[in-house]
């Protein structure tokens, strides 16, 4: 059983730093600040959460620590990624010029 | 067999790393390098996990959580800072 959950945990380790892989070649690749942000948030948030459940099956006395962590990570960065978003839209950055839409545009500013 | 495994792991986080410093060197705009900031940070807590396991100590565990905090609280600081209310 104990050993069910080692690989188990191996598994999820590697997938999660293979988020982080997929998530810095969309950091480099993508041609504008929001699809960057897109690209390079929501792949490090899950990878962060994979990996630290990854390693708390692999040390099954961690286990509680690491998924108050994750929980934090998991609360913590969409709520950062978007007050930059918002902030770099209200600073002046452009969206890229094949972008189609911009929900944003219209509202007024609160 | 494991320790291949580490390997494996060690070097998919450190071309990620390196991919998001490019970034962060040549991002046109404060956001862009901001961006790369984020995730260098989130990349850095698995990474701290990562070095407590293969230590064995439970203590850096609490590094890690730290560091989690003190990087949601310099990414918001910069938010803050560019959208003029700093």
């Amino acid at each position: 059983m104990g050993q069910i959950l080692y690989y188990a945990g191996m598994l999820l380790v590697l997938i999660g730093s293979l988020f982080f892989l997929f998530g810095s070649i969309g950091l480099v690749r993508m041609p504008d600040l929001y699809n960057r942000m897109q690209a390079s948030t929501k792949t490090t948030t899950l990878g962060v959460l994979s990996f630290l459940v990854g390693m708390g099956l692999m040390e099954l006395e961690w286990i509680t620590k690491l998924l108050i962590i994750a929980l934090f990570v998991v609360l913590t960065a969409p709520v950062g990624a978007s007050a930059l978003a918002r902030a770099s839209y209200k600073h002046g950055i452009k969206l890229w010029k094949k972008s189609v839409v911009d929900k944003y545009k219209g509202k007024k500013n609160d | 067999m494991n320790i291949y495994f580490f390997y494996i792991i060690i070097s998919i986080i450190s071309i990620s790393i390196f991919l998001s410093v490019y970034r962060l060197l040549r991002g046109p705009s404060a956001s862009d390098r901001a961006v790369a900031l984020d995730a260098l940070t989130n990349i850095t807590t698995a990474l701290l996990v990562l070095i407590a396991f293969l230590s064995a100590r439970f203590i850096y565990l609490d590094v890690a959580l730290v560091y989690a905090i003190l990087a949601f609280i310099g990414v918001v600081a910069v938010a803050r800072y560019m959208e003029g209310g700093l």
